[in-house]
């Protein structure tokens, strides 16, 4: 049973906002156009995306998305944060590129 | 059968920060009322792609929910430049959606693909110059 706690630390992350710490991660998606992760991600999974507009919060909290994994560096926008905050989305960060934070990922 | 809950929004056009208040406020009711996850993630991700589709291409409109015991109905009405080709629109990654857009993440030609497998009911209706109205129907589990 993986939460976001083990993610972070896997991913060597840094926690942008931890709105369920609780919560099980179960399974991942990895894309960037949000209507194929609406379409394809599973519930409570960690998604992989270079994505940062607040659309992604959107997405996240719909599709009910465990845990925002923002790879490659990428900082999310001030209104991603925001948004994040408001509706308790498990929003992270990792220096990672997708692959190789899917690869370590997969590794839990 | 008599309503048990009926819901109206007005959706602003070009505003991606306020885009999904409508479907948002739609799930927290039906989480509240106790529907089953499920059946709120499918009605949500529905409504949230004819949701964006308004946003993006029609400037806006008006959404409306009507939850009953077993199921809920969703209509998205706007008077935007309406869909030329439904068939086409319907087909997987066929998009109208500017670069603009696209970087955004939107315009990856599935929403209204996604709106069909998300749904037990699915409606389109539009004319060109006068807009378009979508019906949605989830049945709950």
């Amino acid at each position: 049973m993986n939460r976001v706690a083990d993610i972070i630390k896997i991913l060597d992350a840094r926690s942008y906002n931890i709105g369920k710490s609780e919560r099980e991660i179960v399974g991942g998606y990895a894309g960037d156009f949000l209507s194929f992760v609406m379409g394809r991600a599973p519930s409570s999974c960690a998604w992989f995306t270079v994505m940062t507009n607040v659309n992604v919060c959107a997405v996240a909290t719909l599709a009910d998305v465990g845990v925002v994994v923002l790879c490659e560096g990428v900082e999310p926008s001030e209104q991603l944060l925001d948004k994040a905050k408001e509706h308790s989305v498990n929003l992270i960060g990792t220096d990672l590129d997708v692959f190789e934070a899917v690869k370590k990922y997969s590794e839990l | 059968m008599s309503d048990v809950i009926h819901l109206e929004f007005d959706v602003a056009g070009n505003n991606f920060v306020s885009a999904g208040t409508a479907t948002n406020q739609v799930k927290d009711t039906l989480r509240n009322l106790g529907i089953p996850n499920q059946d709120v993630r499918r009605i949500a991700i529905a409504m949230y792609e004819a949701e964006i589709n308004m946003v993006i291409h029609a400037c806006g409109g008006k959404a409306t929910a009507d939850i009953y015991a077993d199921k809920i109905e969703v209509v998205l009405e706007d008077h935007g430049k309406g869909i030329e080709n439904i068939e086409l629109a319907m087909q997987p990654g066929w998009s109208t959606a500017s670069e603009d857009i696209r970087g955004l993440g939107f315009g990856a030609g599935m929403g209204l693909p996604n709106i069909k497998k998300y749904t037990d009911e699915f409606k389109i209706e539009s004319e060109v110059g006068k807009g378009t109205k979508v019906y949605l129907r989830v049945n709950f589990s």
